[in-house]
């Protein structure tokens, strides 16, 4: 018979176990961050390291020109001639009316005020998704809204407003005009064109396929040479249009034939049980197109449209090349001024120009990218 | 009956058999009928636009003397162009002045395609890099470029950077062979002595001789695995060889240098600021849209693509040049044709900074002087529309052949 072993004495017995040990020091917090997204490997690290040394060259003296170097008050030119290492704010800030207004009279600059007030509310209450009655939203947008703009900044003599010449138009107030317009009148003509394009009656389909791509296939500038230089010559002789509606005219023909593609790329996406449905029920081709189709396709490409008026917002930069006063045509004239003219008036210009159009484009690419989000998330199951 | 009638009871067969019987209302509900009837309108309508705008046309054209025809063609033009790749004096005539801006834009779209396309697909890729601080500087490379107006870029290029380099006398010199001023760039200008052909023999052949080893190294890897060093024999062949034959020939090839003479540089050759800022204001604007392509593209392709390629132990760089790329490719392509004809287009806003491209030359310069507004819009328009056409149609071809082939 075997014993069973006698029980080892046991100088120590572990009840609890050990506290777990922190991980490693290069695998927690920031410098597991770092080491993973900055210095994974060693052509990583250098590209890090490159990357830093780039914006701590680049960076600090582009600050220190728009700030602290920057001259914020003078009467004229002279003290930013003086100091040619910083921007020139002082020159915005004294020409910002005409950067504003053009040479539109001073007395009446209130009407431009409201006109883009009315314009930004309107706007807003088109584009906020959660916003009710959003079809008399659009109704004020795009039928109210142009006819108040057209007395308020036009002037009319029955309603007491002055009329303003527009040689005198210019400014910001040029730039957001004449991107609404075309967003204003093209919309309806591309949904037009759009619709021509995908119709069965061959004469149409041709006439609208013939349009778009002739008018996509050449640059915005020729089309408002074309505008400015032809439209009065097949016009009747004693009828010559006005000089800001000439470029107008260009703008939305454009700006058509892109959003009859936008809306065209919404259309086939429309399940064909929508098109069945709407005809099943009696609805005629206008009927299903406004009650069925266009709701879905429209609210399907507001994306691609938001696209395209960021596109349209910067192409109207061209319209200068008509004689149109934009803004950043204003910048121009304003650096040529004598009493300014100095080598940080140019950059300071384009500087300021810059900002604006990137906080407006930026803030609208957002709104698409969101809008693209929400309506994806509808689609998703 | 009229004609599009019997064509409707035709084709509708046996609904209208008894057309005796068919009243009007039963046609006017006919959406065939209807359908030809508002083709009809419409073809009528533009005829009729067409007609009116043509005659308007002719009554204001003979009422303001303005030419008719294309005679101006052949007229002296009187003023000079001070970029030409052809020859050209302010005696040639309107229609030279044409090949010369219509060689100009193409000489900036090409520069522009050229350099946006590396510039875009690096930054696309980058953006994507797990390198977070790359990922963040390319990003906001793209938010800069895409959202700030085009002409407020060349503007920017040519009046806040180009015009305000030093005048001639002050130039930037890069160790004497490059001058840079205000006047633009003057880089040497070979002079081609007796037996420079040699050396240009000498470049082809030395292409054609790495063609053709790429080609054997290709089919060798097909058939046994070996891998050979394409790139290092193809380079030795191109650079070495023309090399060699400079030194045989006894160096027929003299260079000559921008040098100061009087306010002016002489000799060399001058890239004027007008083309640089052209050019980089294009590649700077359309890079950041073909990244966005191309970040697109990339994200498109399966993840699980570049995760067998990583099982397959290829690195990153590998893996996007060998597996993602090429799948992405299919995606990226049409929109980045679109892209390369919008730097085409987009060339025209040589206008602002004078450049003398075809719209500058021909719709400014040569309308101008002419007046004839309606031929020279119709061939600067013209021109732009075939090569959009002609692009157009060789995406066609393009995406055919790249369609997925299924069974």
């Amino acid at each position: 018979m075997i014993d069973a072993p006698a029980p080892i004495p046991l100088a120590y017995l572990r009840t609890a176990p050990e506290p777990t040990l922190p991980a490693p020091i290069f695998s927690r917090g920031a410098l597991a961050w770092m080491r993973e997204n900055l210095f994974s490997s060693w052509s990583s690290s250098a590209m890090t390291l490159i990357l830093l040394a780039l914006c701590l060259w680049l960076i600090p003296p582009v600050v220190a020109w728009a700030t602290i170097n920057a001259i914020w008050l003078a009467p004229d030119g002279a003290l930013c001639r003086a100091h040619q290492d910083g921007a020139c704010w002082a020159f915005v800030a004294q020409k910002m009316d005409y950067f504003r207004y053009g040479s539109y009279p001073q007395s009446e600059r209130w009407r431009v005020d409201l006109t883009e007030i009315v314009g930004a509310v309107l706007i807003v209450l088109l584009l906020w998704p959660r916003a009710r009655r959003r079809d008399i939203g659009a109704g004020l947008f795009f039928v109210g809204f142009p006819v108040l703009a057209f007395f308020l900044l036009r002037g009319s003599d029955w309603l007491g407003l002055p009329v303003v010449d527009t040689v005198l138009w210019g400014g910001i107030f040029v730039s957001l005009l004449t991107a609404l317009v075309g967003i204003v009148f093209s919309l309806p003509l591309g949904v037009l064109l759009a619709l021509g394009r995908r119709s069965s009656l061959p004469v149409v389909k041709l006439a609208s396929i013939i349009y778009i791509e002739f008018v996509r296939g050449v640059p915005f500038i020729t089309v408002l040479f074309m505008a400015n230089f032809m439209l009065p010559l097949f016009l009747p002789e004693n009828w010559t249009p006005d000089r800001l509606l000439r470029p107008l005219i260009g703008t939305v023909l454009f700006a058509a034939a892109y959003m009859a593609e936008e809306v065209r790329g919404g259309l086939q996406s429309i399940n064909k049980g929508q098109f069945e449905g709407a005809m099943a029920l009696g609805l005629n081709f206008w009927r299903m197109m406004g009650l069925v189709i266009l709701p879905q396709a429209l609210t399907l490409v507001i994306p691609g449209i938001v696209n395209n008026f960021i596109g349209l917002f910067k192409d109207t930069t061209l319209v200068s090349v008509v004689g149109l006063l934009d803004f950043l045509a204003t910048v121009e004239n304003a650096s040529k001024d004598t009493v300014w003219i100095g080598p940080t008036i140019a950059p300071t210009g384009y500087a300021f120009a810059a900002l604006f159009y990137f906080v407006f484009c930026f803030a609208m690419s957002r709104y698409q990218a969101f809008m693209e989000r929400r309506l994806a998330a509808g689609r998703r199951r | 009956m009229t004609a599009a009638n019997i064509d409707a009871a035709v084709l509708t067969g046996g609904a209208m058999a008894d057309s005796s019987q068919t009243s009007a209302t039963s046609l006017l509900n006919d959406p065939r009928v209807r359908g030809y009837a508002y083709q009809a309108l419409l073809v009528a309508a533009l005829i009729g636009l067409v007609w009116s705008a043509s005659h308007n046309a002719y009554v204001n054209m003979e009422a303001r003397g303005i030419p008719m025809g294309f005679g101006f063609w052949d007229q002296t033009a009187g003023f000079d162009i001070n970029q030409k790749l052809i020859p050209y004096s302010a005696l040639s005539t309107y229609g030279q002045a044409f090949w010369v801006g219509l060689l100009n834009t193409a000489l900036v779209g090409a520069l522009g395609i050229a350099l946006a396309t590396p510039l875009g697909f690096a930054i696309g890729v980058a953006r994507l890099s797990p390198n977070w601080i790359l990922a963040k500087v390319a990003m906001v490379y793209v938010e800069i470029m895409r959202n700030t107006p085009l002409l407020l870029q060349l503007l920017f290029w040519y009046n806040a950077v180009l015009k305000a380099l030093p005048n001639p006398r002050q130039s930037i010199s890069l160790y004497d062979l490059a001058l840079l001023n205000n006047r633009g760039l003057y880089v040497p200008r070979p002079v081609f002595g007796g037996g420079a052909g040699w050396i240009g023999l000498a470049l082809v052949l030395g292409a054609a001789g790495a063609l053709a080893y790429r080609l054997w190294a290709r089919r060798r890897q097909e058939l046994t695995g070996k891998q050979a060093p394409v790139a290092a024999i193809a380079a030795l062949l191109c650079l070495g060889l023309p090399a060699l034959a400079y030194f045989a020939a006894g160096r027929p090839i003299d260079f000559d240098l921008a040098h100061l003479a009087g306010y002016n540089l002489s000799g060399g050759v001058q890239i004027f600021p007008e083309l640089a800022a052209l050019v980089f204001g294009l590649v700077t604007y359309t890079s950041g849209f073909i990244a966005e392509i191309v970040r697109a593209g990339v994200l498109a392709v399966s993840s699980g693509q570049s995760e067998a390629a990583s099982a397959l132990g290829l690195h990153r760089g590998l893996t996007m040049r060998f597996v993602v790329i090429p799948q992405a490719m299919r995606l990226i392509t049409p929109p980045l044709t679109s892209q390369y004809l919008n730097i085409v287009k987009n060339s025209s806003l040589a206008v602002f900074i004078g450049y003398p491209d075809l719209v500058q030359i021909f719709a400014g310069t040569v309308l101008n002087q002419t007046q004839a507004a309606v031929q020279v819009m119709a061939i600067t328009m013209g021109v732009y529309l075939a090569i959009s056409l002609a692009v157009a149609f060789a995406l066609n071809i393009y995406n055919a052949r790249q369609a997925l082939k299924e069974r």
